[in-house]
């Protein structure tokens, strides 16, 4: 189930985060940060073992009790990134990117 | 099966506990046969085996007959079975491997045979085998075949199809006995009696104690036929409880099903596999257990429970943690097998066989890896399936099982491998710290205070579930059980525990790069301190983990952070760091109002209580407070004059959540004299004008990182510094405007929240605004200065102070600046138009800078007069007033007085730094003289040739300087302005004849650009001479003259009594722009004076050319006839007198020379072509010359021209270079195109002999000189006549080389 969903940039500050419990909302960011160290760690090697391999899903990124992580929504994200008006490196306000993720952390919660 | 299971465990153990074994080690039971009789039964049980180059197999298998006979061989069979290896292809698609066997070997029992249904693998008999050595026939039918026949029925009954009868061969014993049959035949009979279609099933072993090649051979044979059937048996029945496996699996939604029974199954097929040595498999039986229970919980979680599942869900009440140290830990298992496991007993266990596995297949990192997981899921699946636990129990379990784990790893890692494996192991130590904090402060171990009875009493209770150590920890000094009750026992020991764990955990992180989830622990540990009371220790962590979550843009733990670290600056006094993260959380948007309204207080009520001690000062950054978003400059242009009034006005957006009252707002501003500085010019203010003055901030974007934001670029300028004494050059470069901007550290969030990046300027000039309240938001903030000194004012600072609290921008960009400047009075005359034309009215436009002068009632400018220029003074003069910006604007009238001298033009009174423009007409009137120049086509040689070199260089118009000198009243010199005036035309004469009557043609050429309209046109005879009369040839009417056109004027010369030697003539014509309708001054003509000489004709010459006596017409290539007569028409007159004449008896002669040339090389002129004759003067006098010339082409050729000039003699007196000159112009051309001709000529003899006869006139020497006859004083009367020539009939070439 999806609690919290997050877009991060490259230079990892968050394009867009947005989770459904309002109150644990901090600690997600936390967490989300937190496990940018994953990601940067799993990217890496990726870079250096395949290059031309993409596995977009990078698995588990931070160590929880409470939740399962998972970073999937690209079809939406690159939506986003096609919108001529939409600057790359801006957070992201898009309308129907909010809605895309409210629709994917209601269908499981 | 329970037997079997109760012999095979402490094998296991023993093996376990020391892998991986160097020796074969018996697994399966050894089961007695019946001893009785000769015959023995022997099973063969299953071995495990492994040498040092891989695996080895192990095969059961059962064996009967002869005792003694297989004690003797066994030691032979069981060092020889192992030693061959065979090919183990497996169903399933599964890979084969080569497996070397060994096996047990037991004496054969009914009993322990398998029943139907069992599912026991590890005690299976896989083959069973029959020995004898019996050789004797009768024997065979006595015993041996009923023995085999029971055998063989018991193995029937419990339908095992595996057997094998072995038959020893002995030498020895065939030779004691006599009446022998052939050993064949035993071996024939058994097999005919038992083996109908199998005769593989029966083999013969011979001398198997002997050391011979028959031996080796047989052996060889025998060892081969047992290894293939232990196999096949093997793989059958493998394959049998594999199949038996899966149905029970797939009965699992049968109600009754049991999870723990089916995990027993499987598990024994891990056992076997792992016996094999096949840990993956064996893993993968374990994994597959695993995941079917992990699906059946979250199934439950979804609402589909199962039966057996409630069973997990009983409370949990022991927490002991896992234990890894022992490979089976029989005591959960038996808990398990009697479906009495709790889910955490399960979960234990089947992670402490997947742990086993995973270290022999050596993966200890997938067991730390799978560790988190589980320990993780574990947690989970409780809260699934709602199982209660007390507080504090699964802390407890999970912080024991993560050191447990840790423990196990670093037990079988040596230190290198485990430092180069921290990533997969910091997971748990970080887990192990997490729920250490959470039972330090789950039982009050973290509060100032330490525990109260409520949490000792917790405490207890927690020790209680972790009952007592496991025997196998309890010498270990640091075991996962002391760790945490030491930990629980006192507030001392868990802070050391604690930090312990937190300080490795954090050293671990940092070592491996996994800086944000050291930051996150090191945050953890600010909380503890801040718990027990040490902020300073805190605020190291926190400000480290600050800095990281703002150098990555992430704003909620940014503004969390903030917060502890503003209370953590608030306990340790740090007055200015925690009045600046105040500020910064006030203007928090991730905060609540009243959270902000709270921090904004403190500012506040800090700044209100320290107004008594003057003179301190708490610097804080601006950009947390307000924003700096516009600024506009009035007037726009930011261009001031001295004294003049400057306002500028803010736009300040407060952050603050409620209204503040600043004591002032100021602007520091630097100020810089630039010299001639060009902006700050009045002609700079009006040519630019900044759109409207508002000069827009950036936003500061704090929050995002610094390389997401490009830097602004460069804003270079260049610089010079000059010498002060002399004003020279000294230095010169470039310099950045922006560095502060460009150099900003990268860390710079550091410096962000300390003040000391802050440094208030003192300077001189400061724009100030008093007792202003901002509100939240938008705020305007206007300031009002005067302008004092001229120079650059640079905007640098903007501060806004409370109290001793002082809100610093420390640098406003983009660059902010004003300038003022102060500027001397100024008058400046131009013409409106490009260039003034002379003798019209034309515009000209003053312009009079007012600068720092005040221009008052009755100021006026004094004009001195010129005498040929004209100031004409219209009715009505206007002014218009400008101020320096141009911004508004006003008309004045003028008052314009005219004296003899002085023309005053009286100024309306006009305040400092304005412009008063105004037009006034002047005409330039044509002086006589200087209008002019020209006199004639003699003129002065210098004016001649400037004419035309202007002529060259376009049509350059004669130009007039007129100087005015003009009295300013701000100035006590006079200004004197040089006015250009250009006369619009150009004039030329020339005289025309016609035999003796004479035409005067005047040409006007209009050079400027305006049309003009001509009427009047006269010519006047100055010197007035009686009988001379000028006849107009021209029309009446007026005339127009284009731009760049000519009109000519003709006049008839008429006298009737005798000439005088010299004409003086004005021409005059009136002109006014053809444009212009009404002009208010009447213009005066335009004039022009020539002189007319030598205007009347002395000769006519005529020449006539006729063709050969005889010949009709002239042809080309024959000699014809040239008859030039020369007459004079008049009686001596003064112009005769000259060098020339001579005069004897009252008879007087001249000497002419005239000279034939054809330009046109029409003509070869034979003979000579020039001559001197002596003609007398006297009326009617006539010289003839013949000469003869020759057509060159056929037509009508016009007749060679005939030149005449006086052939003055050497001795003139007054021969001048003038005279020489004029000569060479007019005649060089004649004497260049005929050489030949001068030859002939006494006087020119070549073209270089012009130049001799020139130069050596002025040596001396003695040679006569040629004058020209003036144009009119010769009349060629055959000028433009024609000959017709026609070509020659006999078509001779003639070649006629023309140079």
């Amino acid at each position: 189930m999806a609690v919290c969903i997050a877009v991060i940039a490259k230079e990892n500050y968050p394009l867009y985060i947005r989770s459904t419990p309002m109150e644990s909302e901090l600690k997600f960011h936390y967490m989300v940060h937190t496990s940018l160290d994953v990601v940067d760690e799993k990217i890496s090697t990726m870079g250096k073992a395949l290059v031309d391999q993409r596995e977009l899903y990078l698995g588990l990124l931070y160590p929880t009790e409470d939740y399962k992580m998972f970073r999937k929504l690209h079809n939406s994200y690159t939506d986003v990134m096609c919108n001529p008006f939409y600057n790359p490196g801006d957070r992201i306000q898009s309308r129907a990117f909010d809605s895309m993720v409210t629709s994917m952390m209601i269908q499981v919660c | 099966m329970l037997k079997s299971c109760v012999v095979s465990k402490p094998v296991i153990e023993k093996w376990r506990s020391s892998p991986p074994p160097p020796n074969p080690v018996l697994l399966s039971s050894v089961f007695g046969g019946r001893s009785k009789g000769i015959t023995r039964h022997v099973h063969l049980a299953l071995q495990v085996w492994r040498s040092a180059q891989g695996w080895l197999e192990a095969i059961a298998s059962s064996g009967a007959g002869d005792q003694n006979l297989f004690t003797s061989i066994y030691p032979t069979l069981s060092q020889q079975l192992p030693r061959e290896p065979m090919e183990w292809r497996r169903s399933y698609g599964r890979a084969p491997k080569m497996i070397h066997l060994e096996s047990n070997f037991v004496q054969f029992k009914e009993e322990l045979l398998p029943k139907e249904g069992n599912k026991a693998l590890l005690t299976f008999p896989f083959l069973h085998i029959y020995w004898t050595e019996c050789c004797d026939t009768e024997v065979y039918k006595a015993t041996v075949k009923d023995d085999l026949t029971k055998w063989q029925n018991v193995l029937k009954a419990h339908s095992s199809v595996d057997w094998l009868i072995v038959v020893v061969e002995n030498d020895a014993k065939k030779k004691n006995k006599t009446n022998i049959l052939p050993r064949t035949s035993i071996v024939d009979k058994i097999r005919n009696d038992f083996c109908n279609k199998q005769s593989d099933r029966c083999v013969v072993l011979s001398d198997p104690l002997k050391d011979s090649s028959r031996t080796q051979e047989s052996w060889n044979a025998f060892l081969t036929k047992l290894r293939t059937l232990l196999l096949m048996s093997f793989t059958k029945n493998l394959g049998k409880f594999e199949d038996d496996m899966r149905t029970l699996r797939e009965k699992r939604t049968e109600p009754g099903w049991s999870f723990c029974e089916y995990f027993m199954v499987q598990e024994e097929l891990a056992f076997v596999f792992e016996m094999l040595q096949q840990f993956e498999d064996a893993l993968v039986q374990y994994d597959e257990l695993d995941a079917l229970f992990s699906q059946y919980v979250v199934n439950f979680g979804a609402g589909d429970g199962a039966n057996w599942l409630t069973f997990f869900c009983q409370p949990v009440k022991s927490w002991n943690g896992l234990v890894l140290r022992k490979p089976i830990d029989m005591e959960k298992r038996e808990l398990i097998q009697r479906q009495e496991a709790t889910l955490l007993d399960l979960r234990s266990y089947l992670f402490s066989r997947q742990c086993t596995l995973l270290l022999f297949l050596q993966r200890p990192w997938e067991v730390a890896q799978r560790a988190l997981e589980l320990l993780h899921s574990c947690v989970q699946e409780l809260k699934l399936l709602e199982v209660s636990v007390p507080p504090g129990a699964l802390d407890c379990w999970v912080f024991l099982s993560c050191l447990e784990v840790l423990q196990r790893i670093e037990g079988c890692c040596d230190r290198a491998q485990i430092d180069s494996n921290i990533a997969h192991t910091v997971g748990l130590w970080s887990y192990a710290t997490e729920k250490l904090k959470a039972l330090g402060y789950l039982c009050g171990l973290v509060s100032e205070k330490g525990p109260n009875s409520e949490d000792l009493n917790r405490t207890v209770d927690l020790l209680a579930g972790l009952g007592a150590e496991r025997p196998e920890t309890a010498n270990t000094a640091q075991s996962p059980y002391k760790k945490l009750r030491e930990a629980l026992s006192s507030v001392e020991a868990f802070e050391k525990h604690y930090l312990d764990l937190s300080h490795a955990t954090i050293e671990m992180y940092t070592s491996i790069g996994r800086i944000r989830s050291a930051k996150f622990v090191g945050k953890d540990l600010a909380e503890f301190y801040m718990r027990k009371r040490s902020p300073q220790k805190a605020e190291t962590y926190l400000q480290g983990a600050l800095k990281n979550y703002l150098a990555e843009g992430w704003a909620l733990p940014v503004t969390h952070t903030r917060k502890q670290l503003a209370e953590c600056q608030k306990h340790l006094g740090q007055l200015e760091n925690y009045l600046q993260t105040s500020s910064l959380l006030a203007s928090d948007c991730h905060l609540t109002q009243e959270e902000r309204a709270h921090f904004c207080q403190e500012i506040l009520s800090f700044a209100n209580q320290q107004v008594d001690s003057p003179g301190h000062r708490v610097l804080l950054p601006m950009h947390s407070f307000a924003q700096l978003r516009d600024l506009h400059f009035d007037p726009s242009n930011a261009v001031v004059h001295a004294g003049g009034i400057l306002s500028v006005e803010i736009t300040l957006y407060s952050q603050m959540p409620i209204p503040v009252h600043m004591d002032q707002i100021a602007v520091n501003v630097h100020f810089n004299i630039e010299k001639n500085s060009y902006r700050k010019t009045a002609e700079w203010l009006t040519k630019h004008k900044t759109s409207n003055g508002i000069i827009n901030f950036p936003a500061e974007t704090s929050l995002f990182p610094a390389s997401q934001n490009s830097s602004p670029g460069l804003e270079l300028s260049e610089m010079f510094e000059r010498s002060p004494s002399d004003n020279s050059l000294n230095t010169t470069g470039i310099i950045c405007r922006n560095v502060h901007m460009l150099l900003r550290r990268q860390e710079g969030s550091s410096s962000l929240e300390t003040p000391s990046g802050v440094a208030l300027e003192d300077g001189a000039h400061v724009l100030r605004c008093h007792s202003v309240t901002l509100q939240p938001g938008t705020n305007k903030v206007a300031f009002r200065t005067q302008a004092k000194e001229p120079g650059t004012y640079t905007l640098r600072q903007l501060c806004a102070s409370v109290g001793p609290v002082w809100f610093v921008l420390p640098h406003i960009y983009p660059i902010v600046q004003y300038d003022v400047y102060s500027q001397e009075p100024q008058l400046h005359v131009e013409p409106l138009a490009d260039s003034l034309l002379a003798g019209i009215p034309q515009k000209v436009k003053f312009t009079v800078t007012t600068g720092h002068y005040t221009v008052k009632n009755g100021d006026s400018l004094q004009l001195s007069n010129v005498e040929a220029m004209l100031i004409l003074c219209q009715a009505e003069n206007r002014a218009t007033i400008f101020s320096n910006s141009r911004e508004e604007s006003s008309v004045a009238s003028l008052r314009i007085q005219s004296s003899d001298k002085v023309t005053s033009i009286g100024l309306p009174a006009v305040p400092a730094y304005h412009v008063i423009e105004f037009e006034l007409e002047v005409l330039s009137l044509p002086s006589a003289s200087a209008a002019m120049g020209e006199r004639g086509i003699q003129g002065t040689p210098e004016l001649h040739r400037k004419q035309k070199d202007r002529q060259k260089s376009g049509h350059c118009m004669v130009t007039t300087d007129h100087k005015v000198s003009i009295d300013c009243p701000w100035s006590i010199y006079s200004t004197v302005i040089a006015l250009t005036f250009s006369v619009p035309f150009r004039t030329t004469h020339s005289l025309l004849s016609s035999g003796t009557r004479k035409y005067v043609q005047v040409c006007v050429q209009n050079l400027s650009e305006l049309d003009f309209q001509l009427s009047d046109s006269s010519l006047t005879d100055t010197g007035d001479t009686a009988d001379l009369q000028l006849t107009p040839l021209n029309p009446q009417c007026e005339q127009h003259i284009h731009s760049k056109q000519s009109v000519f004027f003709v006049w008839e010369l008429q006298w009737t009594q005798e000439p005088p030697p010299a004409l003086c003539c004005q021409f005059s014509v009136g002109f006014c722009p053809a444009s212009e309708e009404q002009l208010s001054i009447s213009l005066k003509p335009y004039t022009y004076e020539f002189q007319l000489e030598n205007f009347f004709t002395l000769y006519t010459v005529n020449a006539e050319i006729s063709p050969p006596v005889g010949a009709e017409y002239c042809r080309t290539g024959s000699l014809c006839s040239l008859e030039v007569s020369i007459t004079r028409l008049t009686d001596l007159l003064e112009v005769d007198k000259d060098e020339a004449l001579t005069e004897s008896d009252e008879y007087f002669s001249t000497k002419l020379m005239y000279e034939v040339v054809d330009n046109s090389s029409n003509w070869a002129v034979c003979g000579k072509s020039c001559g001197v004759v002596s003609m007398p003067v006297a009326a009617r006098a006539t010289h003839r010359v013949h000469m003869e010339v020759m057509p060159l082409f056929a037509g009508y050729l016009p007749l060679p021209d005939v030149r005449l000039f006086k052939y003055l003699p050497h001795h003139s007196a007054h021969s001048s270079q003038l005279d020489a000159d004029s000569w060479i112009e007019n005649d060089s051309l004649s004497v260049d195109k005929h050489p030949d001709d001068q030859l002939d000529c006494s006087s020119v003899r070549s073209r270089g002999s012009v130049a001799s006869a020139a130069s050596s006139e002025h040596k001396g020497l003695p040679m006569p000189r040629l004058q020209a006859l003036p144009a009119g004083q010769v009349f060629n009367s055959s000028t433009g006549m024609q000959v017709l020539v026609i070509p020659s009939q006999d078509d001779h070439v003639l070649e006629v080389s023309v140079t």
